[in-house]
């Protein structure tokens, strides 16, 4: 019985269900790097992410106003130049890096359990229950999203705070009819009329026995619209109605430079690459997770 | 199913549930237009007679404006209001908004329709190609220029083009839809600049029109690629995975009639929805284009109206462009299944 590590984790006779996981993870990951385009996508998040985290230690303050050194073009003092108020680019686009995590992340924790919940219990308890839900998934769906957030913003006020409800409330229908789905194909399956009869509370049916089927499919969509909603954050922002100076929020910057592009071309070009980079990544790597997890594609 | 009596009752019947769903969608977009107006921090009484107004003037108004009703009941005046086309009076410009958006939407619609044009007449035969060579480089190509178009913010996009093309090459006319100079030279008929200059005959005024549409629609353009580019491939993909595909090839049909004259032809209906689709999304996209481009459409009226804080002139666009994405995303839906005959 003298197995490597590396045998042990893609082992086709796991021993415990811990391992059988790790197995399956190790395998799913495997595929991912096969494919280089996901790979990018994968550097370009965690690169995000340590940037979010870690940036604001190596460059100096977003809102350092040095009014002498207005609208300098990019030098090796000042990588990506300086805005209309004298303050160094790059320090604000590695600072509004957090802003733009953590709004994805907020999102996310809001648009996928709330689609989640309502698309198990659509699925789950069938009948006049999944046809009201789905009626109103329906309804949200066929809405346009970035208008409706539009309409939302203006009513609850600008800011990232409402931002992030405005794009919440428009982007939870794809995961409820994701996750009605997924009960729709295993609420009829043998364990779970197995823990029916072992007298397993509903709750416990749907969050121990049902939820974790589902969760594959809403984080890999998760993923690919993280893209979506780092464009309408920042399209938000661009109009005026998300993040408010003197935040560096991206889509905000690009605003501010947009009155000198014809003159001092990078104030606006360097924060819009930068939402295209992020943006990219998070569509690269969804576009590999949806090949690694959903077998119809490929 | 194949008497002809059976399918008209079999379309009868598809129409009127299309119909019933429609209005229900209709209904709930009107809904939420109305719970995001009682959501504004502003009373709406205070906002029609001043701060400075008597308690009985207040009082008056709040009754006249129906605020002592029962909300079920103020709904569904809301609704009869919405249906007959009253979305109040835009604070901004004073006028009903309903006459505010007729006159800004061919703006938008002659905008979409180009865009639209470029992305099918492009995206269409990159997505089929792809297909054609799955796995190979010009499906790598496709597919990182789809992906790019997803990612890429618009209205930087718009901002870049507009320095390279209007700023530094000056190809092109800049912001706006007409230059002042040809502005009000040809009647207006049909409220696209283009075509009322062509009617006209005037040629300057069409060049210009032109010149000045060219760089928003492509833009618009790019991105409904993005989406029907990569719709066509995985439809061409399934159909290529078929039998008779094979059978064809194996009696020795050409590959060039085998991708464009079969799979073309049996994936039509799903790429027509698509494009609809892709119609609808592109009216919602001229929202922040029309912003950088300042082309006088609907996007720019509504972000106008949002910074003046004119909440009816936001609602009537909201619900003008939502009606019209939930209209196409139905008859995306009806042509999906009158066109194929499995699924009528």
């Amino acid at each position: 019985m003298n197995t490597t590590f590396a045998e042990w984790l893609t082992t086709d006779r796991p021993a415990s269900r811990a391992q059988a996981r790790l197995v399956r993870l190790t395998l799913s990951f495997r595929t991912l790097l096969a494919n280089r385009l996901a790979l990018l996508g994968l550097a370009i998040v965690l690169a995000l992410l340590v940037l979010a985290l870690a940036g604001h230690w190596f460059v100096g303050s977003p809102t350092d106003q040095v009014l002498a050194n207005r609208l300098l073009p990019p030098s090796a003092e000042h990588w990506f130049g300086t805005d209309e108020l004298g303050r160094d680019i790059l320090a604000r686009i590695v600072h509004g890096s957090q802003i733009t995590v953590r709004i994805v992340l907020m999102v996310s924790l809001i648009v996928g359990p709330f689609g989640l919940m309502v698309g198990m219990v659509a699925g789950y308890f069938g009948g006049a229950v999944d046809a009201i839900l789905m009626r109103i998934t329906d309804i949200f769906l066929s809405l346009p999203r970035l208008v409706l957030a539009l309409a939302f913003v203006a009513a609850l006020g600008t800011g990232i705070n409402n931002a992030i409800i405005a794009i919440a409330v428009t982007s939870w229908p794809p995961y409820a009819r994701l996750a009605r789905a997924e009960t729709l194909s295993i609420r009829n399956s043998d364990f779970v009329r197995m823990a029916q009869l072992q007298g397993a509370s509903t709750l416990r049916i749907l969050f121990n026995h049902i939820a974790p089927l589902c969760l594959a499919s809403v984080v890999v969509r998760l993923t690919f619209d993280m893209s979506g909603t780092i464009l309408t954050a920042a399209g938000l922002g661009f109009l005026g109605l998300g993040a408010q100076p003197p935040q560096p929020e991206w889509g905000l910057m690009v605003a501010a430079g947009r009155q000198y592009v014809l003159d001092q071309w990078w104030v606006a070009t360097m924060p819009g690459i930068a939402i295209f980079i992020a943006s990219l990544g998070f569509n690269l790597l969804g576009d590999g997770l949806r090949d690694v997890f959903d077998a119809r594609s490929s | 199913m194949h008497s002809p009596a059976k399918r008209l009752y079999a379309i009868a019947k598809l129409s009127a549930g299309s119909a019933i769903s429609v209005a229900l969608t209709l209904l709930g977009l009107i809904f939420v237009t109305f719970a995001v107006g009682r959501l504004i921090p502003i009373d709406p009484v205070v906002a029609a007679i001043g701060e400075k107004a008597p308690q009985e003037a207040y009082d008056k108004m709040y009754r006249e404006l129906g605020l002592d009703r029962p909300v079920y009941e103020q709904f569904s005046n809301y609704v009869g209001k919405v249906v007959h086309g009253d979305f109040g009076n835009s604070v901004f410009t004073g006028r009903p908004v309903l006459e505010d958006l007729a006159s800004v939407f061919p703006a938008t619609l002659e905008l979409a329709t180009i865009g639209i044009l470029i992305g099918i007449l492009v995206g269409v035969p990159l997505g089929v190609v792809a297909a054609a060579n799955n796995g190979r480089w010009p499906d790598h190509v496709v597919r990182v220029l789809s992906l790019s178009g997803y990612s890429v913010p618009v209205f930087w996009l718009g901002i870049v083009l507009l320095l390279i093309f209007y700023g530094k090459l000056d190809w092109v006319a800049g912001p706006g839809r007409i230059d002042i100079a040809y502005d009000g030279l040809v009647d207006e008929w049909s409220g696209i600049l283009a075509i009322d200059a062509l009617r006209a005959g005037d040629m300057d005024v069409f060049r210009n029109a032109l010149s000045h549409m060219i760089l928003p629609a492509t833009l618009l353009g790019l991105f409904s690629l993005a989406y029907i580019s990569r719709m066509t491939r995985s439809f061409m993909l399934t159909q290529l995975n078929q039998e008779y595909i094979t059978l064809a090839r194996a009696k020795g049909t050409s590959e060039r009639a085998v991708i464009w004259r079969h799979a073309l032809k049996n994936a039509r209906v799903q790429i027509i929805t698509v494009c609809f689709l892709s119609y609808g999304f592109l009216l919602e996209g001229a929202v922040l284009t029309e912003t950088v481009f300042s082309w006088p459409g609907l996007g720019l009226y509504m972000t106008n109206a949002l910074f003046n804080a004119d909440l009816n002139a936001v609602i009537g666009g909201t619900i003008l462009i939502g009606a019209v994405f939930i209209l196409l995303n139905a008859l995306a839906d009806v042509v999906y299944r009158f066109a194929d005959p499995r699924t009528a």
